[in-house]
């Protein structure tokens, strides 16, 4: 009889380990929060377990949240979205591994939603290792989403030059100075892509995605401005801020860490519903980042509690 | 002589690319762009001129059984196993080559495995690190002792609060007009302030340079 009035629990193994693991961090939390009152110190490593627990527990039980462009993404995703078919993208991989986490999204995202537009993409990097980090968006993006995409004709890769402002300081009046052929040697003449470019002024976007340096602030400076070329950025968080001076002037959008790339990875897929299958990393890794910012700030609560308390003893002494 | 010819060549070439900057004749734009093809041949040399220096003081700790010169074979080792997996690779027969113009060498899988399986986890577990760090500095570093640091921290609090979809839509966007102001405007003021500041103080260095009053680059002060 019961059963019939009572909604059926619907609970999966993954929402139990959500409950269970929200349940765990608020209770510890809470416990220390106490412990705060009582005028006792946090240790170091309580903190580190706090923060490994509020990372591993929404990667082991993925929790998504529905991302809204800000401004500043939806930005980048407009003039993307303006450019006509055919309009030339250059896309540079300013970063290395240890960015990786936080930019390759980007640059995956970027990638699909130009290739989707019918935009062509030149791919270079100023990073070494970034000619590594392009081979995962073929791999990974261009190989299995758009096998009709053809190499020189929709994209081509030219690869790393040393000489970090040098290479953008050349390119700005000759790419064919600096770049003679691509990756794999083709001659730049023959490369369809190409047909009509000369420079970096000739190009419809210039996208760097990074957070290094040279990056994002090197492309202004010897390309954006000097060649009034559109400039956007995808950047790691902690450089954002930084980058904030340049906006909307010098650089018409930012997709800033990893909530920038969660933010477009959402606006891709509400407008192009075919890429609701396709991997979407950094709004699975907004689960951890969230968590791990609430944890943050409730640590911060604790040691701010700690120290009015400390304070309070101090002046009654 | 020794001293006197780099720093005549600075001063040359240091005052001609600023008057560059300002004039469009032909001559001149000539000029810049054959001094731009250096930049491009010395970045190729200052790279092999590093692999070198790598090879040259690794070498020299081994020999020497200096202070952790264990650290220095597995830094040559790294070194000359991605150098051969990186010019070498199969082509589209399936043969197996040497590549030194092409790109075969970066689909090689054992240089993939190397990069996503060792170099790729190494720098990005260097990276999350900071997470750790950054929690146990906030806890600490984050207390309200004045004015200014209850502001930093009020201000770090809601730019965290933003990014969080726990709190729901209403305070999100609440949270965001404010956070957007924090960066569009104090934040921007003051980093406007200082690139400002550092533009200011290149210049200033650059003349230095160029004047041959600093002389640092020659190896002494």
């Amino acid at each position: 009889m019961t059963s019939h009035l009572m909604p059926p629990l619907a609970l999966t193994l993954v929402d139990i380990g959500r409950i269970l693991s929200l349940a765990v961090i608020a209770g510890g939390l809470l416990w220390l929060f106490l412990r705060a009152i009582k005028r006792k110190e946090v240790e170091r490593r309580v903190i580190f377990l706090f923060i490994f627990v509020s990372v591993v527990a929404p990667i082991l039980f993925p929790t998504v949240f529905q991302e809204k462009a800000t401004p500043i993404v939806k930005d980048v995703f407009d003039k993307i979205e303006s450019l006509p078919p055919g309009s030339v993208v250059l896309l540079s991989y300013d970063f290395d591994p240890a960015m990786a986490p936080e930019v390759q999204p980007m640059a995956d995202a970027i990638s699909r939603h130009c290739l989707v537009r019918g935009l062509k993409i030149i791919y270079m990097c100023l990073f070494a290792t970034g000619q590594g980090q392009f081979t995962s968006t073929l791999e990974n993006v261009i190989k299995p989403e758009f096998p009709d995409k053809v190499n020189l004709v929709d994209y081509v890769n030219i690869g790393y030059k040393a000489g970090n402002e040098g290479v953008l300081n050349v390119i700005i009046t000759d790419f064919k100075k600096m770049f003679p052929t691509d990756v794999d040697g083709v001659p730049y003449d023959s490369i369809a892509v190409f047909k009509g470019i000369r420079s970096c002024k000739d190009l419809d976007l210039v996208i760097s995605i990074g957070g290094g340096k040279p990056g994002i602030k090197e492309w202004i400076l010897f390309v954006g401005d000097p060649g009034n070329v559109p400039i956007a950025s995808g950047v790691a968080a902690v450089v954002a801020p930084l980058m904030y001076p340049y906006y909307p002037a010098q650089m018409l959008g930012m997709l800033g860490g990893i909530k920038g790339a969660a933010e477009y990875e959402s606006e891709l897929v509400h407008h192009y519903p075919q890429f609701k299958n396709s991997p979407t990393p950094a709004l699975l890794m907004m689960g951890p980042q969230t968590l791990a910012h609430l944890v943050i700030m409730a640590f911060i609560v604790i040691g701010n509690i700690l120290y009015l308390l400390e304070r309070k003893k101090g002046r009654k002494r | 002589m020794k001293r006197q010819i780099p720093v005549l060549l600075v001063f040359v070439f240091g005052v001609f690319m600023i008057f560059q900057y300002f004039s469009p004749h032909e001559y001149s734009e000539w000029i810049y762009k054959f001094l731009m093809d250096w930049i491009y041949i010395i970045g190729i040399f200052a790279m092999a001129l590093g692999i070198w220096s790598l090879i040259h003081v690794s070498y020299d700790k081994i020999k020497n059984k200096r202070h952790d010169w264990g650290y220095s074979v597995v830094t040559l080792a790294a070194l000359f196993i991605m150098m051969f997996f990186g010019i070498t690779g199969f082509d589209e027969n399936g043969e197996w080559g040497f590549y030194f113009m092409t790109q075969e060498g970066l689909t090689n899988p054992m240089f993939r495995n190397f990069f996503n399986h060792i170099l790729v986890p190494i720098e990005t577990t260097m990276f999350s690190l900071l997470a750790f760090f950054i929690s146990s500095a906030a806890y600490r570093a984050f207390r309200a002792r004045n004015v200014l640091a209850t502001m930093l921290l009020v201000s770090a609090l809601v730019v965290m609060l933003r990014f969080n979809p726990y709190f729901g839509e209403a305070v999100g966007l609440y949270m965001n007009k404010i956070a957007a102001w924090l960066l569009n405007v104090p934040n921007m003021a003051a980093k406007r302030a200082i690139l400002i500041g550092i533009g200011l103080g290149m210049v200033g260095t650059a003349l230095k340079v160029v004047l041959g009053i600093e002389r640092g680059y020659m190896g002494k002060g």
